[in-house]
């Protein structure tokens, strides 16, 4: 595959550089820290600030959902790598305006360990930090260990919901119960058509052979609960749907909102055809959809494929999804 | 007045970073088999860092456990992923053991050992069999409790035994942990590269520790 890159061992930086250019009204670097974008307004005195991090490769996350009443500051790592507890730390400190700061990130072994050691070397800061750990990707881990599934496009919804209630000068406490509570409600499922490349590795680091798809793979390629051959757009869509609602439990009448989010390589048509049949099953099941977003929200590089998140939605979270914000990455 | 122990210190980890410099990328192309073949970079990155951060330390009044806390702090800042803490918390873990310590024997040498394995095992809540870096580390730390009480004399031959063959035995177990975990049985056949550059460390110990 033919690639716009400079150096391979330079696409973090270049990146970084590149979005915070096109958005400078929104987000700038840390002048402590080259692996920290910080919304412009941030920090907010008094608010609780709001952080989360990850491996780069995913854009427009985490980056991208910088800005107001979104997140305050965005630890990046490398390539499908996750931070420095240095960069979370700094992160943490952009961000803090007094008021204590939520980490909302997602559950995967680097990340716990350095948002870990970032709280600690927070807290000899004097600085408060609460953290919530996203595990909405269903198929990473059966209903009985949720504690092991992995986070992926949901903590879209966990960033949303938690930007929205910092700003409205929640607690650090009340923040947090509530993000956890938007994760909670959140199940997702991702289908690979075609794997990825690291640039700097030349090769995908696993397969998707010709005519199959994977259903349940993870956000860098980690294996699915089975490998079909490829079915239509229709079928696909309800597979997604079954699991994630399976999985869901909701009772009927339930609103939901929906993410349907390509990974990378899948053009935005593919999209629209796969969200037809998805809002048709989560009406078929009673379920009514309040707010639908569907694009490239939550990416793998140039993995061909889509995930569906399911948010179940309570009065606090409907408010809170459909208050004003505004970040680069949801205009 | 340099403490001989911060010397040798000092010369072990200096070996560690032109050892993962050279080998850079030899651990990226093992990576690249079954991970995301960063491995000899990051490692490159982290031992510099510390290179850099003890090179600002007074060697003259510094003790063992300051070498260690000095390199935990600046790998930490250097490497994300998971390997930036797992061998952040086996240095300090290190620092913590030899507070108070001034020479280096072998029983330090074993303390040492020991106190890397312990910190990394914590911090990634790993064990043996897992095709990781444990499985040196692990029976390295063991080799040299064993060492220590028969045979002190062949000391490092032993435990670098028990490394090699640690890591040789990486290439037929199944990932369950890591990176490489997302390939599972596709990883079998191949020797994990967090292994090989934990034997490489334990070879520049050796070399830096030995009378």
């Amino acid at each position: 595959m033919q690639r716009f890159i400079n150096n391979p061992d330079e696409v973090v930086e270049d990146t970084v550089k590149g979005f915070v250019k096109a958005h400078a009204d929104l987000v700038r670097l840390s002048a402590a820290n080259r692996r920290v974008v910080v919304s412009t307004a941030a920090p907010v005195k008094g608010k609780v600030g709001v952080v989360t991090g990850g491996g780069s490769g995913h854009e427009p996350a985490f980056i991208g959902y910088t800005g107001r009443a979104m997140l305050d500051a965005v630890a990046v790592g490398e390539l499908f790598s996750s931070p420095t507890a240095k960069s979370f730390h700094d992160a943490i400190k952009e961000a803090n305006g007094g008021a204590g700061v939520i980490c909302l990130y997602g559950n995967y072994a680097g990340d716990n360990m350095n948002v870990k050691m970032a709280t600690k070397l927070a807290a000899k800061d004097g600085i408060e930090v609460a953290t919530v750990v996203a595990n909405d990707d269903v198929c990473s881990a059966g209903p009985d260990e949720r504690d092991r599934r992995r986070g992926v496009a949901g903590e879209i919804f966990m960033w949303k919901i938690g930007g929205a209630k910092a700003a409205t000068g929640a607690s650090l406490e009340e923040v947090r119960v509530t993000a956890q509570k938007a994760i909670d409600n959140c199940r997702s499922i991702g289908v690979g058509l075609a794997p990825c490349t690291l640039p700097a590795v030349g090769h995908p680091n696993f397969q998707i052979e010709a005519g199959t798809m994977e259903v349940g793979i993870g956000h860098h390629g980690e294996p699915g609960i089975r490998v079909e051959p490829l079915k239509t757009a229709a079928e696909i869509a309800r597979d997604m749907c079954q699991i994630v609602l399976d999985d869901h439990g909701l009772a009927e009448g339930t609103e939901v909102a929906v993410l349907l989010s390509g990974l990378g390589a899948t053009p935005l048509n593919e999209l629209y055809i796969l969200n037809d049949t998805v809002e048709a099953e989560i009406a078929d099941r009673g379920l009514k959809v309040h707010r639908s977003l569907v694009g490239n929200y939550f990416t793998s590089l140039e993995m061909v494929g889509a995930s569906l998140t399911v948010m179940a939605l309570d009065d606090e979270l409907k408010t809170l999804l459909d208050a004003e914000a505004s970040c680069p990455a949801m205009p | 007045m340099h403490d001989p122990a911060v010397r040798s210190l000092l010369d072990m980890f200096a070996r560690i970073a032109a050892t993962m410099e050279a080998e850079r990328d030899h651990l990226s192309d093992l990576d690249g088999a079954i991970g995301d073949a960063d491995h000899g970079m990051t490692m490159a990155l982290g031992f510099r860092a510390v290179v850099v951060a003890l090179g600002r330390l007074d060697a003259a009044s510094a003790k063992p456990a300051d070498v260690f806390r000095t390199a935990a702090g600046a790998f930490l800042d250097a490497v994300g992923a998971s390997t930036g803490p797992l061998y952040a918390n086996g240095f300090l873990r290190a620092a913590q053991r030899l507070d108070g310590c001034d020479g280096l024997d072998c029983a330090s040498a074993a303390t040492l050992l020991d106190a890397m394995a312990a910190g990394i095992a914590q911090r990634g809540k790993g064990s043996r069999g897992e095709k990781t870096m444990l499985d040196v580390w692990l029976p390295a730390a063991e080799a040299a409790q064993h060492a220590l009480a028969d045979r002190p004399d062949r000391f490092w031959t032993i435990v670098l035994d028990a490394a090699e063959r640690g890591a040789a035995a990486t290439r037929s177990m199944v990932a369950v942990r890591g990176r490489a975990a997302r390939v599972g049985e596709r990883s079998i056949g191949h020797i994990d590269p967090g292994a090989v550059s934990a034997l490489m460390i334990i070879r520049a110990m050796a070399e830096s520790f030995k009378p």
